[in-house]
């Protein structure tokens, strides 16, 4: 159970078309990342995933059903939204038990259901306490066991973390990451944060103006972006582009290097620069470095790094991690 | 300086609200006093605000010439009665344009309102026509469904700007959970509304009650509302100024009382939109 296909689904409001004829297989328990910069339309694709928004054209099957024209409720989905969404009136207790009591279960069932997730969520403490009375991480839990309790075919994540601060979205997304595990559901995950999308996906899809860019494996997408769109949009800090002279052999516009691929040194290599503002991490330094005629780098050096403001460096790129882009932003291989 | 200032400024203020409300409710309290009157003390120049000989004659005798009470109830019934059917109406209308509003929602909203800019008599022959071929002329029944539909467009709008402070998510998450729309507005809109639907229904149920023009004419002696008892001190034989005055005392006291109580849940109501 949760298998999920979007055959040629579009999506428009209006004249403006949000989501462009689009084409996705979602296997049976893979996490799958939607990600993208914001107004790309990856909450619009969850959204009509989810059934709360109408497709244009298409067809959405969720396990072999089709389901385009299911209410939200028949689609057998759980959806956890950004803001939390939860009942702000009723207890815990309630929250988590609505959708048992709209499906009309035993009131003995329910109260057992409830009383069983709130142990795996560690809510049993918090279950008479209203929304208001939580923190945002217990808030973030108490939307989780709601979805949880309804045993879905599929989990829909909508942005769940962004309301977070730092410390506690690491936390949760090693807590959604553990739950998939344990679960082993279908789960579709929406962020704008692509560190999220490489530590928790199986499969990214990345999404830029409506349209799928590419799908992978976070790796496959590190390691092989197929354009200048998911290279620069996968990876932190993002790759460097070094416009080069078009030759015309292959029609190269511009290479890409990942700021962790680049040699420094003092003495040669392929472009001379100046260093600017770096970041000392400890366990790595970042270099931004300014080059002539290409503008500013980023170069991700092990360790703590010696060099000074102002200093003249030498960058060179390793061979074998170079990416090449034509100019319309293609990725091609060269060797 | 400054504080001598601003302590000048902050006492104008307070000087000016004062006035402000005493003219506001000097009417009412002119009212109060006559009723205390008689009548020749009511109409003399220069009248008297206190100092008086206090009565209770007008009291007795109002009560004694009408049936206040039955006033009173027809009262009740006509704005409470009208105010629950409305809000049966009005919730799920500004529901739907709350939360799945078209490009033609805004045109329908002010459609609505404009029905409220139109003078009730241009609607009176025919609705006095209707009125008497459906036999509802003097009857309750009538009457409550001829005030649902003047403050409909009022309740809806009241409603509708309610609606619009709550994240529609939450709704959402309710028909991911399986909740059909009735128990989508019901055990999730409804409790979370509750302010701003309690203010709307004590509005409407103040303005119901003050309504004085359909009440008069639509009614005669059985469905007369406190709207009439007041009107019959004014005529046939003339004004007398301290009797009517002590009808409408009489008349405005469970609505002022009313408004007196739920003061705190009316400002609560009307801010409601104002500060999140």
């Amino acid at each position: 159970m949760g298998s999920i296909s979007l055959k040629q689904v579009t999506k428009s409001f209006e004249q403006h078309e949000v989501i462009r004829p689009l084409d996705l297989e979602i296997e049976e328990g893979e996490f799958v990342v939607f990600v993208g910069p914001s107004g790309c339309g990856k909450s619009t694709l969850l959204r009509l995933i989810a059934g709360l928004e109408d497709v244009s054209s298409g067809q959405i099957m969720i396990d072999g059903v089709d389901a385009t024209n299911l209410a939200p409720a028949k689609r057998g989905l759980a959806m956890v939204f950004q803001s939390y969404a939860l009942y702000p009136h009723m207890s815990v207790r309630n929250n988590i038990a609505f959708p048992l009591k709209r499906a009309k279960l035993d009131k003995e069932v329910i109260a057992q259901k409830v009383n069983q997730i709130a142990e795996v969520l560690n809510l049993t403490d918090y279950l008479d306490r209203t929304p208001g009375q939580l923190s945002g991480g217990q808030r973030q839990r108490v939307a989780i066991g709601r979805a949880i309790v309804r045993e879905p075919s599929a989990f829909l994540f909508d942005e769940p973390l962004s309301n977070l601060d730092a410390s506690l979205r690491v936390n949760m997304r090693l807590e959604i990451s553990q739950l998939h595990k344990d679960l082993k559901t279908t789960m579709i995950y929406v962020t704008h944060d692509q560190v999220e999308a490489m530590t928790m996906a199986d499969k990214i899809v990345v999404l830029s103006a409506g349209q799928i860019e590419q799908v992978g494996s976070p790796l496959e997408l590190y390691k092989n972006p197929k354009n200048k769109f998911v290279a620069g949009f996968i990876g932190s800090p993002k790759m460097n582009f070094i416009p080069m002279e078009s030759s015309a052999e292959d029609n190269v516009d511009s290479i890409g290097v990942r700021p962790e691929h680049f040699t420094i040194s003092t003495q040669e290599g392929s472009w001379k620069g100046t260093v600017g503002v770096s970041e000392r991490l400890g366990s790595e330094t970042y270099l931004h470095v300014d080059v002539e005629n290409v503008g500013k780098l980023t170069v991700r050096a092990e360790g703590d790094c010696a060099f000074e403001y102002g200093d003249t460096i030498y960058l060179s790129a390793v061979a074998e991690q170079r990416h090449y882009f034509t100019a319309d932003g293609t990725c091609i291989k060269r060797n | 300086m400054s504080i001598k200032n601003s302590n000048r400024s902050k006492l104008f203020y307070t000087g000016l609200a004062w006035l402000i409300s005493t003219a506001i409710f000097f009417p009412i309290l002119w009212t109060f006093l006559t009723s205390f009157k008689t009548e020749a003390e009511a109409i003399s120049a220069p009248p008297s605000l206190f100092f008086f000989d206090w009565t209770l004659e007008n009291y007795r005798e109002v009560m004694e010439r009408s049936p206040y009470f039955r006033h009173f109830w027809n009262s009740v019934v006509i704005s409470v009665g009208s105010s629950l059917l409305g809000l049966l109406i009005a919730v799920p209308a500004a529901w739907s344009m709350a939360f799945n509003s078209t490009k033609r929602t805004k045109n329908i909203l002010m459609w609505m309102l404009s029905t409220k800019m139109l003078p009730p008599v241009g609607v009176l022959i025919p609705i006095y026509l209707l009125f008497r071929d459906l036999g509802l002329l003097d009857s309750l029944t009538g009457l409550v469904v001829i005030m649902t539909l003047i403050n409909l467009p009022i309740m809806t709008w009241m409603l509708y700007t309610y609606f619009k402070e709550i994240p529609g998510e939450i709704l959402e998450a309710s028909r991911m959970d399986g909740a059909t729309i009735g128990e989508e507005i019901l055990y999730v809109l409804a409790p979370i509304a509750l302010p701003g639907i309690a203010s709307t229904l004590l509005l409407n149920i103040i303005l119901a009650w003050n309504e004085a023009f359909w009440t008069l004419i639509l009614t005669a002696a059985k469905a007369a509302p406190l709207t009439a008892f007041i009107a019959s001190y004014s005529s046939p034989e003339g004004l007398f100024y301290a009797k009517l005055s002590a009808a409408s005392t009489l008349a405005i006291a469970p609505i002022i009382i009313l408004g007196w109580f739920s003061q705190k849940q009316l400002v609560r109501g009307l801010s409601f939109g104002a500060v999140k």
